[in-house]
């Protein structure tokens, strides 16, 4: 290919001598002539980053005129299948949708139903709730910049997310057993108590994540290189956010105040204090910056869920109404051990008639469930909208009119989770 | 390296070791299929094809914390540079046709290591209308099971990988040019059937 | 949490400020449900948007095989408006299940486009005038099956016992027989 400096016209194949006959292309690799100036590329499904999506974007030269998200590459179809499986069963089917942020993702759908059922969880429960929430939360965002990094080519950030990523999965793993896919929360309470030394573990987590995020800025926010390529790229306006619908941290990075955490505070939300980061430039490295304020607030409330966790030590962590039907076998061994299989209890779970709306402020963003009961032991809908899926729109309306070198930051910006999106 | 007399064995960790036994094995003039057996096993690439919600362990495990590079893999972009696909976790229709195009323009030897429970067989997804069993779309040489499987385990799925390729699979087909001892499933249904460009 | 006074008062709003439009209103658990007729939809949601209710959080269809409707819902709320964001209202409709054809709301709420699309390849629902109306989730053909519907069933495990064959319980009593 003989490439013309002196022409304004961009550069390109000639097409003629490349027909190849009747012979096939794989999909996705055959050249299309698109009008005079423009060229459609695929971006994905195998791309670098957390990334299982495909983008068809038009480009006129290297600037996009034209951005098709293609989602539905990690579709599992949850809400169809929770429409033939048991109320208690259902919880792990939802967590799958975002395994890095599982408590998060369950807690609105068990809201719901115990919305349904006209219970709510004991004081302790809500604690222990709030806790594996934000320590999620954490996760969940530092995972969003180790990915960010790959994006960015950055591969310290990457090193650095992970690593101090597995303190707080680590921290998970001691509440509930498992490392990602926690199954914690469940009607009426959670699936088991805090182990002994929990509170120390989660203190000391806090502080040295405290000290690491100030590293964090100096190495990749503040980084010059990292605000080149991040400082007004992919600018959402306030109107446009809301226009939109985004959710989480990408619309608090565009100055819209919400937060369903102090919009409509679910479990023990209200009893503490904590403030909502809020940028108004609205650019990939305000949602950046977001992110790590959040981080810090979340801190924040996981220091008071310490004190709170301290103080109701001992405590029920199951309603009364499920408690009480538990043998006593069963009550002495969580006496001794701290933690007790429950599940038989919920084998039965006939769910009153009705219809419930539940919403609840996860890692990316509000995720909200509609579970409508017909009073049998299965749901007969159940809709789940999640953050990640209300942000794909973003792709759409946010990229056209940059360069193809600017979609990595843009795409990384956004902490878009596919298997959360497709559900 | 399993060698006929068996006494040495060469494992990442001490590379003393491994460049002694390298040497070894070039001053004896080994046969050339051995060295690349060899080479194959400390440099299994994985793509990033990220393809379920597994892919967050498989990601820590190229975390620090784990850190399955010492295994000589790597995650790397390009399907054109690497030689093993690890699927993680549910292949749905439209990623099915994405993982046959990956599959098939990777050079050869190619490896494939399923990853997670669905990848097996379905796992909590069995029912669904939208998923594919991914043994249909490619060969696949270790399984992994696990909802998602630990770190650890996908190290070792790859350490077991290694075992496999140390007996011969890499030269197999590079040298000899004869077929992989997992051969690829003919497909029954074209995945890509719904492209719509 | 808002209380269910507050609902009820803010409902009793709703009610004044869309006046006939609305045929029901209902207080369900987390949400207000207003019911009105196809051919208002679209100028109860202008009105609604003239209130305050900026975006959609969810567009929830429900399929009512046995009435033999399908329910479209927008489940809105509003961001900017802080009073009005500790409200979801569900603005709902009702269409013919063999003919499901509704006015497509994207043009007021643009955060509705993808989640319409959705509905559209999941429950087979024509959005008139929207402006990209293709499946976004699944492939076409798997669309075309209208997997979201009643009528589509998945198969779930259930508890399965080996029964005996007939002819082998036949050939059993044949060979203590003989």
């Amino acid at each position: 290919m003989i490439i013309d400096m002196q022409s304004s016209e961009v550069p390109r194949l000639n097409m003629s001598s490349w027909e190849i006959g009747e012979s096939r292309y794989l999909p996705g690799m055959e050249i299309k002539k698109l009008g005079k100036e423009k060229f459609v590329v695929y971006i994905g499904p195998q791309h670098p980053g957390s990334g299982h999506m495909r983008i068809i974007i038009k480009v006129d030269g290297d600037v996009i005129v034209e951005a098709d998200p293609d989602l539905g590459y990690v579709h599992r179809t949850m809400e169809k299948l929770s429409e033939g499986r048991a109320y208690i069963k259902i919880i792990p089917l939802v967590e799958r949708m975002a395994i890095l942020d599982a408590c998060n993702a369950t807690l609105p759908y068990v809201e719901a139903v115990e919305k349904l059922l006209g219970l709510e969880a004991p004081e302790r429960a809500k604690y222990l709730r709030v806790a594996l929430c934000e320590i999620n939360r954490i996760a969940s965002h530092l995972y969003g910049f180790g990915i960010f990094g790959v994006f960015l080519g950055h591969s310290t950030m990457y090193m650095w997310g992970f690593g101090d990523r597995e303190i707080l999965v680590e921290l998970a793993e001691k509440l509930t057993g498992a490392r990602l896919t926690h199954t914690y929360p469940i009607f009426g309470g959670v699936r088991r108590d805090a182990p002994q030394n929990f509170t120390d573990n989660l203190r000391k987590a806090i502080r040295y994540l405290r000290k690491r995020l100030e590293d964090y800025r100096r190495m990749f926010l503040d980084n010059p290189v990292i605000r080149k390529r991040l400082e007004g790229v992919g600018i959402v306006s306030k109107r446009a956010a809301t226009d939109l619908g985004l959710v989480g941290p990408n619309l608090r990075a565009s100055g819209v105040e919400y937060d369903v955490r102090a919009v409509e505070p679910y479990e023990a939300y209200d009893e503490f204090d904590f403030e909502i980061p809020v940028f108004e430039e609205g650019d990939s490295l305000a949602r950046a910056w977001v992110r790590v304020e959040e981080i810090k607030q979340s801190l924040r409330i996981l220091e008071q869920v310490a004190d709170k966790l301290d103080k109701t030590k001992g405590q029920q962590i199951m309603h009364d109404r499920f408690w009480a039907k538990v043998p006593p076998l069963y009550k002495k061994v969580f006496e001794a051990e701290g933690r007790v299989k429950l599940m038989p209890l919920f084998a039965i779970l006939r769910v009153p008639k009705g219809r419930a709306f539940a919403r609840t402020e996860a890692g990316r963003g509000e995720i909200t469930y509609y579970i409508e009961s017909d009073g049998k032991d299965k749901p007969y809908r159940v809709r789940i909208v999640s953050p990640s899926y209300r942000n794909a729109i973003m792709f759409k309306y946010a990229i056209p009119g940059h360069r193809v070198a600017d979609l990595p930051a843009i795409y990384g910006s956004f902490d878009y989770f596919p298997p959360e999106a497709d559900r | 390296m399993d060698d006929s007399d068996g006494n040495k064995k060469v494992y990442v960790g001490n590379l003393d070791e491994s460049a002694e036994r390298a040497r070894e094995l070039l001053i004896k003039g080994l046969k050339l299929d051995k060295i690349i057996d060899w080479g194959t096993t400390f440099s299994l690439w994985p793509i990033d094809l990220t393809t379920s919600c597994c892919g967050c362990e498989f990601a820590a495990t190229w975390g620090p914390r784990f850190d399955a590079e010492r295994y000589g893999a790597l995650p790397w972009l390009s399907p054109r540079q690497t030689n093993l696909i690890v699927i993680e976790g549910t292949i749905t229709r439209k990623m099915a046709c994405a993982l046959r195009v990956s599959w098939e323009q990777m050079p050869h030897p190619k490896f494939a290591i399923a990853m997670g429970t669905c990848a097996l067989d379905g796992g909590l997804f069995y029912n669904s209308y939208n998923i594919v069993r991914p043994w249909k779309i490619i060969p696949v040489d270790v399984y992994v099971p696990g909802c998602p499987p630990r770190p650890e385990a996908l190290a070792r799925a790859i350490v077991e990988l290694q075992r496999i390729v140390k007996k011969g699979e890499a030269s197999k087909t590079i040298l000899r040019g004869m077929a992989r001892s997992k051969p690829t499933p003919k497909l029954k249904e074209d995945p890509c059937s719904w492209w719509w460009g | 949490m808002s209380s269910n006074d507050q609902l009820k008062n803010f409902s009793e709003k709703l009610k004044e400020n869309l006046g006939d439009l609305i045929s029901k209103v209902e207080i369900h658990k987390g949400f207000i449900l207003i019911e009105t007729h196809i051919d208002k939809v679209r100028e109860t949601a202008k009105k609604l948007k003239e209130i305050g209710f900026d975006h959609v959080k969810s567009v929830t269809v429900v399929d009512r095989m046995k009435d033999g409707v399908f329910e479209v819902g927008y489940h809105v709320s509003s961001y900017l408006n802080k009073d009005l964001a500790k409200y979801v209202v569900e603005l709902v409709t009702t269409v013919p299940r063999d003919k499901p054809l509704v006015p497509s709301l994207t043009d007021i709420w643009l955060s509705a486009e993808f989640q319409e699309r959705e509905a559209y390849e999941g429950f087979g629902i024509i959005f008139k005038d929207h402006p990209d109306l293709r499946p976004i989730l699944l492939a076409p053909p798997v669309a075309e099956l209208k997997p979201m519907r009643k009528d589509f069933v998945v198969k779930e495990e259930g508890i399965y016992r080996e029964l005996p064959k007939k002819e082998n319980v036949s050939s059993k009593v044949s060979e203590k027989k003989g």
